[in-house]
């Protein structure tokens, strides 16, 4: 694969192009797109945790003034295929979780609609709930793959004898919670159903094509009869990656109110239980060494939860599969099936989570064999991938590791504990990220003449805040050898060509070379002097089996000071180096790795769903209970790359930014409070009773 | 959310004739509390009553020194009051250290006081809660236990008042001047707020009608330092998993005098007057500090998932004494 040259403005910092309308409230999204005479939607929800309902009373929400319909399984219309759980909205009285949607009131207003939903009495008939994930629980399985397709189980083999024979050897147990995504955009979507049978969606989600593919199986229609449109998505980070139950329901809704436009915002309560979470991970890690740190075997085992009506197989370990060196290897996966929400994805899954067992365990082994950890993740570095024995499309992963030890003062790290300023304990700590470079196939992006030297490039991708409208621009823009304003982009719609999701980190590499590929045809068969109307279609072609392992790589640096007296943790400073391959817009980049670095902060000291195992339901479903980083939580962040670009990753020479800036980063902090304390958190978050002195 | 109607009164003796003898009517002011629960259900009213635009919104100087601050002062401007910064650090240090800069430019120094507890069982009208609906039992005690009370819980409740602002008033010996049909009435803050007993669902000891018009502070001795300490799970915009007010009267190394109050492990701000009775007259040392703290803290009932709030209230009381008594360890 060649990487295509450029370029005037690959690699600038243009400025968001949607910039400025997002700053005046003039983007519109999903629930704020004018409609003629909409309806409003409140979804009602179980109550209890496992069950079948018995009565569904709704005498007083319909006599409300202004209620147009109130649905249950008892009125809802029949969907096509019922395969999929998550998806069987109404389609028949049971109960799988508590909050599972048991019915919807249609009203006026949404207050009304809302306080008809309260006014529903609904009986059960109850039965024994099991929500909690436990490492010997009796029903633990392997699933057959974890997500996207990959093989649940690994093993070289030699595992437990090179353990024994290890002259050093780390086993521990490390934990992370329930996390729930919580764009700040709550998921929206309004339906409008009408003769023919023809359906308009205006939703909140990162992938239109997928959104209305899903819903035509459901539904029995055919595709080119739902039209899904969304311009604009305030974050998804994984749970708008699908459409969700809640889509089915406001569908129904307007199925049974054709020619009305229904609309559905989710509560922030709602979204704790409806689109999806992150889920727990209870992980053992472990590494033998031999007397010079070199690794000679890694066996990283991960249990977690699915529910019973749909399985999502997080992949939490894979990330172990290729990151260091070691001749006997071994991951699994095993899964519950608990009586719990559908998990799904969530920024990073597999990596995020995995990234904190493996890089804790790490730090463990360096301090075990007496090797400062920087030096342990060279000495391991592999030549090859350890998984597939490709060679590396690129790996630069010590480059990284020595780039960010000196911008970020690695050299004054201390024996743990014995750094101390007034009342705080002062730590340092690092550790690695990783995350695969997907490249979807099956794009398609168009490019047409509209005269006066101006283009139209046209593809069903999303922008969820990442910057994608600008940045694809810039790649058509070079591709057609045209400056930035020349060029006039259209995304989000199911009427402009097939585009995959924006998510895996892939929408800018697998968007993009389809508008490259596009804008290069389009020069080929149009030449430099098109007339107007020229139009060229371009679809990107599966790849074929892989010659080269493709990933992206990083180092983080983290300090961390912890109050004596009371546990508390601050992190005044972070730095970030990684290798992405070609970066795009250096701006959007920049932020885009921020924001993943002030997530895996958010990960490492805060976030956690809490479940009330008695009554079924994670009850932190606030962002006051809920935490997520404050502003005033977040100190330095210095983000830098490396220049480069990877010539096999893609025709852009990029491998996507969006995830790994959230792996490894819980580590580096737990590294940092180790260094600052001598005590080892191995549970996320890392809160201050974990840490209070005895 | 249940539809109800909003009136503006002008006259503070016209809202208490309002509410007083109609339950279904309630007062709002910033309605930072109250707008939650109104949306989530947890409470009903037919009626507000807008007491946010009544000529309560000043901060007056008394004539012993003391500070009367009027009900309907923001606590944005209260925080930034010169009178309150110079003279009562603790209470603006506590008024800064709770919620956000847009929730403290709504909210209102009476409201603050009223704030109902974060417990999230009680704010889920989907689960039992003792305090929301009496009688109906309290999952906290067996479920998510993190904001739960150490002192003062009962079977019934074991929630904990959110407010920053009283736990400063608390240790300020601070005085709510309450207006009712009857007239005006003043209340101490340690009798101000309840704890739970087995009547959790009344948080403060006003008469249904009764309206708070100000809050009234007591001069402090002029060699008297005061600081407030609130320990949270993150640097900004959560409650208290601790706090301690403190006001410290030392000097050669004795403790003339000292008021210390806690929040985040009680249904009302605590009011830690067996630690203040051990220091008072005794040495302003830190192995004093701690006696007297662990000596609050030995009345303590810790759940599994608050245990950490007794170690932590004995460290957090001991620091917030030793900072101000201006040692360092």
């Amino acid at each position: 694969m060649t990487v295509t040259e450029p370029r005037a403005s690959v690699g600038t910092p243009v400025a968001r192009i949607d910039g400025e309308a997002k700053v005046l409230g003039l983007a519109k999204y999903a629930y704020e797109q004018v409609v003629d005479n909409p309806a409003f939607l409140h979804p009602v929800q179980a109550t209890v945790a496992r069950g079948r309902v018995t009565g569904f009373d709704s005498s007083a929400a319909e006599a409300l003034e202004g209620v147009l319909l109130v649905l249950s399984h008892l009125n809802a219309p029949a969907l096509a295929d019922t395969s999929d759980q998550e998806y069987a909205v109404l389609q028949s009285p049971g109960v799988a979780f508590r909050g599972q949607i048991i019915g919807a009131v249609v009203a006026e207003s949404p207050e009304t609609a809302r306080h008809a939903a309260e006014l529903v009495r609904v009986t059960y008939d109850q039965h024994p709930h099991d929500t909690e994930l436990r490492e010997d629980h009796p029903d633990l399985y392997e699933p057959g793959q974890v997500n996207p397709s990959y093989p649940a189980d690994t093993d070289d083999g030699g595992v437990d004898q090179a353990l024994a024979a290890a002259e050093f050897v780390v086993d521990h147990r490390y934990t992370t919670p329930m996390e729930h995504n919580n764009p700040m955009e709550p998921h929206a979507c309004t339906a409008l159903w009408q003769d023919g049978p023809r359906l308009t969606l205006h939703d909140s989600t990162q992938s239109v094509h997928g959104v209305r593919t899903r819903l035509s199986g459901i539904l029995g229609l055919d595709p080119e009869a739902i039209r899904v449109v969304s311009p604009y998505v305030g974050g998804g980070f994984g749970s708008k990656g699908m459409p969700h139950a809640h889509n089915v329901l406001v569908v129904l809704a307007a199925q049974l109110l054709p020619g009305r436009p229904v609309k559905l915002v989710l509560t922030r309560q709602q979204m704790f239980t409806l689109v999806g979470y992150r889920t727990p991970t209870l992980q053992r890690v472990r590494l033998g060494a031999d007397a010079q740190g070199r690794i000679t075997a890694v066996s990283h085992e991960a249990v977690e939860q699915t529910s019973r009506i749909k399985e999502f197989a997080e992949q939490t370990t894979v990330g172990t599969r290729s990151m260091y060196a070691g001749d006997a290897r071994r991951t699994t996966h095993r899964l519950v099936a608990l009586d719990v929400a559908v998990p799904s994805w969530m920024r990073a899954p597999g990596e995020a989570p995995g990234m904190f067992g493996l890089e804790s365990a790490m730090d463990e082994l360096a301090e075990t064999v007496g090797l400062d950890p920087v030096e342990l993740r060279v000495r391991n570095d592999p030549a090859t991938d350890p998984e597939t024995g490709l060679p590396w499309s690129s790996r630069h992963l010590v480059e990284c590791l020595h780039e960010g030890a000196a911008r970020f003062g690695w050299d004054l790290r201390r024996a743990p504990g014995s750094r101390r300023e007034g009342d705080w304990l002062v730590g340092l700590g690092m550790a690695s990220s990783t995350y695969p470079a997907y490249l979807m196939p099956g794009n398609t992006a168009s490019v047409s003449y509209g005269g006066h030297g101006h283009y139209s490039v046209r593809i069903g991708a999303a922008d969820i805040g990442t910057g994608s409208w600008t940045a694809l621009t810039q790649i058509a823009a070079d591709a057609l050898g045209m400056p930035f304003d020349h060029v006039h982009l259209e995304i989000g719609d199911t009427q402009l060509p097939r585009a995959t999701v924006e998510g895996g980190s892939a929408g800018l590499a697998s968007h993009g070379s389809a508008i490259l590929l596009a804008g290069q045809r389009f020069r080929v068969e149009h030449g430099d002097a098109p007339e107007a109307g020229a139009t060229t279609e371009a679809t990107t072609e599966p790849p074929g089996e892989p010659a080269y392992a493709t990933h992206s790589y990083g180092a983080q640096f983290v300090e961390a000071r912890v109050n004596v007296d009371t546990g508390e943790v601050r992190v005044p400073r972070m730095v970030g180096v990684f290798s992405c391959g070609r970066i795009v817009n250096p701006r959007t980049a920049r932020s885009q790795l921020i924001g993943g670095m002030v997530w895996g902060l958010s990960m490492a000291l805060h976030e956690k769903s809490v479940v009330d195992h008695a009554l079924g339901h994670v009850v932190t479903h606030d962002l006051a209970d809920y935490h997520v980083l404050s502003h005033a939580d977040i100190g330095d962040i210095d983000v830098t790359w490396l220049d480069e670009e990877d010539p096999h990753a893609n025709p852009l020479g990029a491998k996507g930014i969006g995830e790994i800036g959230i792996t490894g980063t819980a580590a580096a902090v737990a590294s940092a409070v180790h260094n600052a304390t001598g005590r080892r958190i191995r549970d996320l978050p890392i809160t201050p009773d974990k840490l209070l002195l005895p | 959310m249940k539809p109800f109607t909003y009136e503006q009164v002008l006259d503070p003796a016209e809202a208490v004739a309002r509410v007083t003898g109609s339950p279904e009517a309630v007062y709002v002011a910033g309605g930072t509390n109250l707008v939650d629960h109104l949306k989530l259900g947890v409470a009903t009213p037919d009626v507000l009553v807008d007491v946010s635009r009544l000529p309560l919104d000043e901060v007056e100087g008394l004539e012993d020194g003391g500070l009367r601050i009027g009900a309907a002062v923001r606590n944005a401007d209260l925080a930034a009051h010169a009178a309150v910064r110079r003279g009562y650090p603790v209470l603006a240090q506590a008024l800064l250290a709770g919620a956000s800069g847009q929730i403290r430019n709504v909210a209102t120094t009476g409201g603050n006081l009223l704030q109902r507890t974060r417990c999230v069982y009680f704010q889920d009208v989907t689960t039992p809660c003792n305090k929301r609906e009496p009688g109906s039992g309290c999952p906290a005690r067996e479920g998510f236990q993190r904001s739960a009370a150490v002192l003062g819980a009962s079977e019934h409740c074991v929630a904990t008042h959110p407010s920053d602002m009283a736990v400063a008033l608390a240790a300020l010996d601070a005085v709510v001047v309450v207006l009712g049909t009857d007239g005006e009435r003043r209340v101490p803050m340690s009798d101000f707020h309840r704890l739970p007993g087995d009547r959790p669902e009344l948080d403060t000891t006003l008469a249904q009608g009764e309206l708070v018009t100000a809050v009234e502070l007591p001069a402090l001795p002029d060699a008297s330092r005061s600081a407030y300490r609130k320990v949270r799970d993150r640097a900004s915009y959560a409650f208290a998993l601790v706090s301690v007010a403190a006001v410290l009267d030392a000097s050669g190394g004795t403790v003339h005098d000292v008021r210390i109050a806690l929040g985040g492990v009680a249904h009302k701000p605590w009011r830690a007057s067996v630690a203040e009775e051990r220091l008072r007259g005794g040495p302003a040392t830190e192995e004093a500090f701690r006696a007297a703290a662990e000596a609050e803290l030995a009345a303590a009932v810790p759940l599994d998932g608050n245990a950490f709030k007794v170690p932590m209230a004995v460290n957090t009381i001991t620091a917030t004494l030793r900072n101000l008594a201006g040692g360092s360890r």
